[in-house]
């Protein structure tokens, strides 16, 4: 895949659509749709969600690592601004729970027919405006916390590899202890 | 047993195809897939209909333009494959009130649906701020060993468990 294949706006649309329906489809059969899942996930009385989770990044990091390492895609890790990121991250774990719900899994919820989700879509639309109409008083608290696009691997100075390996047995044994005590 | 009606999954083959879904990303479009972004974009577009084009000069809407794009089309795309699944297995519903918060907080429409407008919000402005959901960093940006992506998805959930075991542990 060339840098013109990933211009061709029509192409890029369709593509990212058709990850969408079958993330969307995904998503529901794990179960990730429905808000008693997830509460249940944060009351850890059924892990389902950590399960998904977990195997998404298991995954995801060995692939996504071998495609930018041969291909041309490249990683694109977002940057640190640790300050933001504890506190957004925690009002968003307020919202999460009350809703039940995530941005991606709220507007699953909306297509297997939960109207109270189409409330939560309302709400993020309207939080995320809110957010970027208080950006440019934030903007200089956010960017001073800024440690740059830095990595695990890079922070700790270790193989990347390595460092999958370690990720990958921590969160297979996680699991695996969940799966050994019922849950 | 036929896996297209069955209505759930092994949590762990659903884990692994979403994660194969996270290098088609990256083969097909260079992307990493997120879900946040396209509800900032879609405010942005909504205030640019009613309040005109000055909406472009909000430094957010420079940086995230209000528009259709990659990622839009993926959160629409969500919505069509939920719906989809939840057709073909035959868990299609209209659900008012999700059955633990009846349980805890009863079962009012109204309540619910004031209390999920909050929750939006909150994760909304929470999302924005934190530079990504739970596809974003907690998914996308994991995979890519990002510092700031591991430190929000274990913020998302210190935030999520708390609250969980407050609103609906029964104290």
């Amino acid at each position: 895949m060339g840098e013109e294949f990933y211009k061709d706006k029509r192409k890029q649309l369709l593509i990212g659509f058709l990850i969408g329906v079958v993330f969307g489809f995904l998503l529901d059969r794990g179960g990730a749709t429905d808000f008693n899942i997830i509460v249940n996930q944060l009351l850890l009385k059924d892990f389902t969600v950590l399960k998904i989770i977990f195997s998404a990044i298991i995954t995801g990091m060995i692939g996504v690592h071998l495609i930018t390492k041969y291909l041309s895609p490249e990683l694109q890790p977002k940057p640190c601004m640790w300050k933001p990121i504890i506190i957004g991250g925690l009002i968003f774990g307020v919202g999460f729970a009350v809703l039940g719900l995530c941005p991606g899994t709220a507007s699953g919820a909306m297509g297997t027919g939960a109207v109270h989700a189409v409330f939560g879509v309302i709400g993020m639309l309207v939080g995320a405006g809110m957010f970027a109409s208080v950006y440019p008083y934030l903007m200089e608290f956010m960017e001073e916390s800024d440690l740059g696009e830095v990595t695990l691997p890079e922070l700790l100075g270790i193989n990347k590899w390595i460092m999958i390996t370690i990720i990958s047995i921590i969160l297979i044994g996680v699991m695996y202890f969940i799966e050994r005590i019922g849950l | 047993m036929n896996p297209l009606t069955d209505e759930l999954w092994s949590p762990y083959i659903v884990g692994v195809g979403i994660g194969i879904l996270v290098w088609l990303g990256f083969l097909l479009s260079n992307k990493a897939i997120g879900c946040s972004t396209a509800y900032a974009r879609t405010f942005g577009m909504l205030e640019k209909a009613v309040r005109g084009k000055k909406v472009e000069e909000k430094p957010y809407y420079k940086k995230f333009i209000p528009e259709i794009d990659w990622e839009w089309m993926l959160v629409l795309g969500i919505v069509v494959g939920a719906f989809l699944s939840s057709i073909i297995s035959g868990i299609f519903r209209v659900e008012m009130v999700p059955l633990v918060w009846e349980e805890t907080i009863g079962s009012s429409y109204i309540i619910r649906f004031v209390g999920a407008l909050i929750g939006g919000i909150l994760l909304g402005f929470g999302a924005r701020m934190a530079g990504g959901c739970t596809s974003g960093h907690g998914i996308s940006g994991t995979i890519q060993l990002a510092l700031s992506s591991w430190l929000a998805f274990i913020f998302f959930f210190i935030g999520g468990i708390l609250t969980a075991f407050l609103i609906y542990g029964g104290f």
